[in-house]
């Protein structure tokens, strides 16, 4: 019980990293690698926010505090992700498909690197304002961010949905993801669309690293990369452009890990074990587990 | 074709610029590397090692050290290895052709390792303040040395203290897989056994874990007294704070990686009650520790975090041996590093015969109050072969 809430916890954070990667691949087709490292920012200007507010002698309850630190980030995430894409993607619109993958890369090295300038590289702790005393479930011990972690991402997921399936915006998003061009011709302003999309998934990353560095206590210039490799592994698993597989497949990766190093092997072989799932899926089915037709995209 | 040959010619003029100018300069500018992780999550273990150093070098400097009949100014080259097992020797050969006359660093095992074939291809004395694994001067290189108690040393100290002085039977391990966590892991299991402690798991995660809920709930049902963790501050934080969230009350108890004020930062209230051992004698014993920690903060403003004074005294005992033999010149000063008998500031410094500190002492520390304090102090066993 207590391992598979581990991997639910794990996975609910890698799915709402894994969110963001694939509305980006569902518009785009492309892998935004620097997905990760907004993550980060996201984390730790959440930290120094929080660390302001304490200094300023603001005194709130914890998860308002928390609020305050994350209002404070998402626009900061929010204008990167938009600059992101307008100085590093919009410029390669048309190239290659390799030129903005290298660009990624260069843009999530260069965000690591500017964050070590302004934070050191040494991990930040996070400020003590959250409960940490384990509450029981069924035997199993969580505490009230692991809870609010699970919930979060699928609340998350609901309203990316409803956003995608529901609204003007998300019908633009539809149209955009089918084929762009046609889109423009249609009145749609598709680099309006992409812009949004863009800003939109990285205020998940803001939230997904707050919820990180919460729940682990610290946060670091390189957090980033490991969980956004995990959670490209994760949308990629769920089938990636899909919203519904990118939780599925962060989930079950979670899960993965957690009850394969607590059961089947042992723990230095929990990375091989996730990427071996990948593996199996992409041979099985090379969609992934929730992978549609291009067309469905969103 | 063309191209290429005018890009050889012009590397041996430059070449030949560089040996010319080492070879005229009338105030001769004597390099001695430093190597630690600078960027990534060690970083403030790696700046505080270069801070020693720089320290020592600016001392020096001030006093100005006669060498050959002439005043020699030393420079201090930095390197980062990012205690990347695969940069290290990208930069130990960068410390090579820059002819350096020596060598500080690495911090980490990992690191120092692979380096080390490469210092002693080029005969350039090594010294690490802070590489514990004792297969660093198992390898027969004379130019590797250190100057802090190597992890057989360590492990044995950790597995006579937890069986004698904490009584504990029942102990789980977890490691970095790491040079250093690893190996500090396989010393202390095998000291702890030979004390009559049960081992009851061996797990581990990697030098950037920070998930180690599903380990640990494994662990859980199988009721440790205490958990060994092999690694550093990043990961032991983290650990810590988790096996509060699952309710484990056992308490951790590890080697000098995590003995650091950085630790007790990150792992907050959770630090309290919990052990890590540090080679060399207690700081409030360390002979120099006080006037050393005054010049410290008074020159960059910072706390120690842990190795500061032995690069310092590191790179002390890489000097004294130079101005022993009147040369800064590897071939002929390297000669005089086993004979080293230095007063420093975390002790006498003696190497035995593979490089190895003599009568390394270990001391551990616990947390108490939010502040490390040592609780015991012991005597290194008899230096392995």
């Amino acid at each position: 019980m207590q391992q598979v809430l581990n991997g639910l916890v794990v996975g609910s954070m890698y799915a709402l990293i894994a969110l963001g990667y694939t509305m980006v691949y569902g518009i785009l087709q492309i892998i935004n690698f620097a997905h990760g490292e907004v993550m980060m920012i996201g984390a730790m200007v959440t930290i120094s926010a929080i660390n302001l507010l304490i200094g300023a002698g603001v005194h709130l309850p914890g998860p308002l505090m928390l609020i305050c630190g994350l209002i404070i980030a998402l626009p900061i995430t929010m204008a990167l992700g938009w600059l992101i894409e307008r100085i590093a993607y919009r410029p390669l619109r048309h190239a290659p498909r390799l030129a903005p993958l290298i660009t990624a890369i260069g843009i999530s090295i260069f965000l690591q690197q500017v964050a070590v300038l302004i934070w050191k590289s040494n991990p930040r702790s996070f400020p003590d304002i959250l409960s940490h005393e384990p509450i029981d479930v069924m035997g199993a011990s969580v505490t009230g961010v692991q809870i609010a972690i699970i919930l979060l991402a699928l609340v998350i997921m609901l309203g990316l949905l409803l956003l995608v399936e529901k609204t003007k915006l998300g019908r633009a998003m539809r149209a955009v993801a089918m084929n762009p061009p046609v889109a423009n011709l249609m009145g749609v302003n598709a680099n309006r669309v992409i812009s949004l999309t863009f800003v939109l998934g990285s205020a998940l990353a803001a939230v997904a690293g707050v919820m990180w560095a919460a729940n682990y206590g610290l946060a670091n210039p390189t957090m980033g990369f490991t969980p956004g490799l995990k959670a490209f592994t994760a949308a990629v698993l769920g089938g990636i452009g899909n919203l519904g597989g990118a939780v599925v497949g962060g989930l079950l990766l979670g899960l993965i890990e957690s009850l394969g190093t607590g059961y089947l092997v042992p723990s230095e072989y929990r990375d091989v074990f996730a990427f071996l799932a990948l593996v199996l899926v992409l041979i099985l089915r090379p969609s992934g587990l929730m992978g549609e037709r291009v067309a469905e995209r969103a | 074709m063309n191209k290429t040959r005018v890009l050889m010619l012009a590397t041996a003029l430059v070449l030949a610029a560089c040996s010319k100018q080492g070879a005229n300069n009338a105030t001769p500018t004597i390099k001695i590397g430093h190597v630690a992780p600078i960027t990534g999550d060690q970083g403030h273990l790696g700046k505080d090692n270069e801070n020693g150093a720089q320290l020592a070098i600016e001392e020096l400097n001030a006093q100005g050290v006669m060498i050959g009949g002439k005043k020699v100014t030393f420079e201090l080259i930095k390197e980062d290895d990012q205690h990347d097992p695969k940069q290290a020797p990208i930069v130990a050969q960068r410390f090579v052709d820059a002819q350096v006359a020596g060598v500080i660093g690495h911090l980490n095992s990992g690191t120092t390792i692979p380096a080390s074939s490469i210092y002693h291809a080029a005969g350039i004395p090594q010294i690490s303040p802070s590489a514990t694994n004792p297969v660093y001067t198992h390898q027969g290189f004379n130019t590797a040395f250190r100057v802090i108690a190597n992890d057989i040393a360590q492990g044995a100290a950790l597995g006579k203290f937890v069986a004698s002085q904490l009584k504990q039977g029942r102990v789980a391990i977890i490691d970095d897989q790491s040079a250093y966590g690893k190996g500090l892991a396989d010393e202390f299991e095998k000291a702890a056994k030979a004390n009559g402690i049960e081992i009851i798991a061996r797990e581990a995660g990697d030098d950037k874990t920070t998930d180690f809920s599903a380990i640990l709930t494994k662990i859980k049902a199988l009721k440790p007294d205490m958990i060994f963790y092999g690694g550093m501050d990043a990961q032991a934080g983290p650990l810590a704070s988790q096996m509060k969230k699952l309710g484990i009350t056992a308490r951790i108890i590890g080697g000098d990686g995590f003995q650091t004020p950085e630790f007790i930062k990150l792992a907050g209230d959770n630090a309290e009650g919990q052990y890590a051992s540090q080679p060399g004698s207690a700081k409030d014993k360390m002979p120099g520790y006080a006037e050393f920690d005054k010049k410290y903060r008074a020159r960059f403003n910072l706390e120690i975090q842990n190795y500061a004074p032995f690069t310092y005294d590191a790179v002390q005992v890489m000097v004294a041996a130079m101005k022993k033999a009147d040369s800064t010149e590897p071939a002929k000063y390297l000669p005089l590093l086993p004979a080293t008998d230095y007063n420093g500031v975390t002790g006498n410094i003696k190497f035995d015969a593979n490089g190895d500190l003599q009568n390394g002492a270990v001391t551990v520390y616990q947390v108490v109050n939010g502040q490390w304090q040592s609780v015991a102090t012991i005597a290194a066993a008899a230096p392995s072969p």
